[in-house]
């Protein structure tokens, strides 16, 4: 496909030299002057064009050249069309622009031409003259001229409005909205060109026009849509379709701004009053004395109305029924789009609507249609009093925990949440509730919608659920692996041939393991924070830690455990962030295999286990027991040093009668005793086969909370000095079994010096390693002692004394 | 409406790093929408033209990555399609759709949707509102066309040298970015007159 013939010619292209370039622009430029309109020229033009586009810079033509190929944009042969709109697209426009832009009018240019016209505009005045010609051109529209210029008046309305909606006046919307009502509503319901049905003994006599078709056949009872066929088709029927493909961006455009201007028209409108809301729904037939804007609306409703029964038929070929479903999407969308401008609509809506819902809810293939739906209920459900319960159970329930692999629904439900999170977690109580189910989405296919869930992960952590998200959150991969495990127990026969994932295929079908497997398929959170047989899941899945999905979803679970801890510090109380602090204790052993993500996560852990001591201080106490067990395990040196240094760390830090009253002499003396059988372990033997040497950052650590303790508890000033100084004599031997680096070795010795001098001077040591808050956060510029502008003034005063 | 159409590599390039995208085809469609931001200067048209140029290349290249990651995840092996089974290379594609926040590269967010044949991708770069069910239909239309007009499953270069053939199918079948809802018979008419073009 992409071959290294393709590589050297774009490398060509980019390489050509000047003078070269030159000769073959004199050549075309003959061949231009020629007016032989060959295969050659057409050659040598998609050359030049290779040419120009192979570099991100902008050449220059010669002003003969680009003469010559702006005449060629009229070229009554389409290729030459193409060809130059192409190339004068990769070149700068020429000096005198703006003279070109008032001179040619865009409606009279053809489909390519017009193209370039609005590739060059170089200001918002080119787009608005642009836009002006176009409505002047559409007003002005005899029968004569040329089809294709109308067709492709929507489609550069729309890109333009996209940009710049004002550049539209009050008359020409007006203008539009008559004209697109004129399209949607009353196009030709004949066949268009006459079109025979063929045949031997037909003539001319029997060519009779006849009516358009529905998809499935029947002929056409009523107004044409884009749903409706023939064998060829009338210029108002194509405007039908461009005018309905454009219709819903014009809308939202024009009508979805809350508009003062319209309150002008109420004047006008005798039939339909907004204030009176009627649940029997009104008849159409008093729509002609609406204003222009009102009467378009009228009409997209009745055009969408009749888009969803034809839907309902069925169409012959599959192309046809795929339009069907997009039609359903775009209908389903343009009814909320008008609903949300006049109110009154939505008692005629709904019925239509549920009928819709009511039909399409037990079918996944159109879940995608169903989602419109479900945007149109959140909207307004309310306000029509209905119950929203079976649409949420469809979106918070089957959808993920059915269709998680499906990329397009993935992406717009995540979508559709990100959209209306403020008004799903008022009007949907369960959505607090739904992230096990959510979570399957990112546990499919983690690369494609982290993004989303970056956003939606913060309004997900709740009080109520925070513990049982955190236990989910880690076991992603886990997660992970099951569904695909479940994919391919569906796929695949029972017998199952091929070796691979051999094992834990077996586990999830086999029934003793599934209670554990359906603990992680739940829909819902509520029955319990995690499962007591974790560690046998682990094993079950030991084999799946490779799979590239697992490893995907590995490297995100950090990310998100981050966002994690930095919402729920917002919304939970201190016996909270306690119980969360045991479960990290717990969790940092009990984490599914994957090389790295062990590491990964104890380092997310450690970090923010730091941050929610270093917020309340009082943690450390009320966890004092598990934190003193986790330190006082010599293994943990070993297996889990990142968080074994901070639990440590915080230990030394926090455990102290100045951080919470309750501290007293005998905790501190127990948790001393528990770090210095540690510190005795580790620097007095070898470590245990399989493990490296204690990195010096743990021993130091050690070091530094034995002489913070130490320094509250004056009696245990002698040991740590006793150890210290051991510390001092044997390392002067030189190397030693647990410190294979001589570097850390003397970083450690000069550490262990250094708070050996401290601990000398009882009283500074306390108020180094134990200092008051005071110190701890200064408030420079915020203590009127300490205050730099006052020393500033007081020196001031001093130096210039008058 | 769609902003961009890229025809661009989904596989390794030995000329370009790893990740790295070739962009062989690129239409951006409607004003350049600098134009409207607030900025503090305005842009040349040079100026504009690389910035245009360096989004499609960041757009690229996501959908590289993306199509890497998510044919990773499948495990399936990568068949080749000879010339004659373009439905065959089509059915076999990958898809998938990829969300460019607001910033990166285009001022507001969009949604790319992509289409992997093989060694190429296939992307169209729509607003966020869009009717994403059409966009899909439409992108695998324009794929099939670009698979048969253009002998994408051969081994020659047509794609850079028949750029113009790609410009005409755009021009009928998703003209100046706006995504049509053609049944069957709509959009056989437009076949025809795409077919035409393509034969001369």
């Amino acid at each position: 496909m992409y071959s290294h013939g393709s590589e050297s010619l774009i490398k060509q292209a980019r390489e050509i030299q000047d003078s070269e370039l030159q000769k073959f622009y004199s050549r075309l430029v003959k061949l231009l002057q020629g007016k032989e309109l060959g295969y050659e020229m057409v050659d040598s033009l998609q050359r030049l064009h290779l040419i120009l586009s192979a570099n991100k810079y902008i050449r220059t033509l010669p002003p003969e050249l680009q003469k010559r190929l702006q005449s060629l944009l009229s070229s009554p042969a389409e290729q030459f069309q193409v060809l130059s709109s192409a190339v004068l697209r990769e070149t700068l426009p020429p000096a005198a622009h703006s003279g070109n832009y008032s001179q040619e009018n865009i409606v009279q240019l053809n489909g390519h031409a017009a193209a370039l016209l609005l590739s060059q505009a170089g200001s918002r005045a080119d787009v608005s003259s642009l836009c002006t010609q176009l409505l002047r051109g559409l007003e002005s529209r005899q029968s004569e001229g040329p089809t294709n210029s109308l067709t492709h008046t929507l489609p550069i309305l729309n890109t333009i409005l996209t940009h710049n909606p004002e550049c539209l006046t009050e008359d020409h919307v007006t203008l539009l909205s008559k004209k697109l009502v004129d399209w949607l509503r009353y196009a030709s319901i004949l066949q268009g060109g006459g079109a025979s049905s063929g045949g031997f003994f037909t003539g001319p006599r029997s060519r009779q026009p006849v009516p358009i078709a529905e998809l499935d056949g029947t002929v056409s009872g009523d107004f044409f849509t884009v749903l409706c066929v023939g064998q060829s088709f009338t210029e108002d029927q194509w405007m039908n379709v461009f005018s309905f493909s454009a219709l819903r961006h014009w809308l939202l455009t024009y009508h979805s701004v809350s508009n003062g201007n319209g309150t002008a028209d109420t004047d006008d409108r005798s039939e339909v009053d907004g204030s009176v809301v009627s649940m029997v729904s009104a008849t159409s037939s008093s729509s002609r004395l609406l204003p222009p804007k009102e009467r378009l609306r009228e009409k997209s409703f009745q055009y969408c109305q009749r888009l969803i029964e034809q839907s309902d038929r069925k169409a012959h070929k599959k192309s046809d029924a795929d339009l069907q479903k997009a039609c359903l999407v775009e209908a389903v969308c343009i009814l909320d789009c008008v609903c949300e401008e006049d109110a009154s609509l939505v008692f005629r809506a709904f019925p239509c609507i549920k009928a819709l819902f009511g039909r399409l809810s037990s079918d996944l293939s159109f879940a995608r249609v169903l989602l419109p739906i479900a945007q149109f209920y959140l909207n307004h459900g309310e306000m029509a009093a209905v119950d929203c319960g079976s649409v949420w159970a469809l979106v918070f329930g089957r959808f993920p925990s059915e269709l998680f692999n499906d990329p397009f629904l993935a992406h717009e439900l995540l979508r559709f949440l990100r959209l209306n999170l403020e008004s799903l977690q008022l009007r949907v109580p369960q959505y607090t509730h739904s992230f096990p189910n959510l979570l399957k989405f990112l546990a499919w296919d983690s690369p494609a919608v982290v993004d989303d869930f970056v956003d939606l992960l913060p309004s997900l952590v709740t009080a109520g659920t925070a513990v049982e998200l955190l236990h989910t959150l880690l076991d992603l991969p886990c997660l992970s692996a099951t569904l695909v495990l479940q994919v391919r127990s569906t796929c695949l026969p029972i017998s199952e041939q091929s070796g691979r994932g051999l094992l834990s295929l077996d586990a999830f079908r086999s029934p003793s393991f599934r209670g554990l497997f359906l603990f992680l398929l739940r829909g819902e959170a509520g029955s319990g924070d995690t499962i007591d047989r974790l560690s046998t899941l682990h094993e079950l899945l030991v084999e799946t830690a490779d799979w590239p999905r697992v490893v995907q979803c590995a490297q995100i679970v950090p990310v998100l455990l981050h966002i994690f801890f930095n919402t729920v510090i917002t919304v939970a109380d201190e016996k909270l962030l306690a119980h969360l602090i045991l479960v990290m204790l717990e969790r940092s052993s009990l984490l599914l295999n994957i090389p790295k993500y062990n590491k990964e996560i104890h380092r997310v852990f450690s970090s923010h286990l730091l941050r929610l001591c270093k917020l309340h201080p009082s943690l450390v106490m009320d966890q004092s027991h598990e934190l003193l067990e986790f330190s006082g395990a010599t293994a943990n040196v070993y297996s889990k040093e990142e968080i074994y240094t901070h639990v440590v760390w915080v230990l030394g830090e926090y455990l102290s009668v100045s951080c919470d009253s309750r501290c007293s002499v005998t905790l501190i003396t127990s948790c001393f005793e528990a770090l210095e059988a540690v510190l005795f372990e580790i620097t007095s033997s070898v470590p245990p086969p399989g493990a490296d040497c204690p990195a010096p950052r743990v021993v130091t650590t050690l070091m530094s909370a034995l002489a913070k303790l130490a320094s509250r508890s004056h009696d245990l000033i002698p040991r740590v000095s006793l150890f210290l100084s051991k510390l001092r004599t044997v390392t002067r031997g030189g190397s030693v079994a647990w410190c294979s680096d001589e570097e850390d070795l003397v970083a450690i010795v000069t550490r262990g010096e250094e708070l050996w001098s401290l601990l000398k001077a009882p009283g500074v040591a306390q108020s180094v390693l134990t200092p008051p808050a005071h110190v701890t956060t200064p408030q420079w510029h915020r203590d009127t002692n300490v205050a730099l502008p006052l020393r500033l003034r007081t020196l001031t005063n001093l130096t210039h004394s008058h | 409406m769609v902003r961009c159409f890229l025809i661009h590599t989904v596989c390794p390039v030995n000329a370009l790093g790893a990740g790295e995208s070739r962009v062989l085809y690129c239409r951006v469609f409607g004003p350049d929408e600098s134009l409207f931001t607030d900025q503090e200067r305005e842009f040349s048209p040079e100026e504009r033209r690389v910035l245009q140029r360096e989004q499609t290349a960041v757009v690229a290249r996501q959908v590289h990555s993306a199509a890497s990651l998510s044919r990773g995840a499948a495990g399936r092996l990568l068949m080749e399609a000879l010339p004659g089974e373009e439905a065959l290379a089509l059915q076999e594609a990958d898809s998938g759709v990829l969300r460019l926040r607001a910033g990166d590269p285009f001022p507001e967010e969009m949604s790319a949707l992509w289409l992997g044949v093989q060694s190429l991708g296939f992307t169209l770069v729509c607003e966020p509102h869009e009717n994403l069910l059409l966009a899909e239909g439409t992108l695998r239309t324009l794929t099939r066309h670009c698979l048969e007009h253009l002998h994408l499953l051969g081994p020659g270069s047509e794609v850079l040298l028949r750029s113009d053939r790609i410009d005409a199918l755009l021009s009928r079948l998703l003209p100046h970015g706006q995504l049509l809802f053609l049944n069957h018979r709509f959009a056989h008419s437009l076949e025809k007159e795409v077919a035409a073009y393509m034969t001369k």
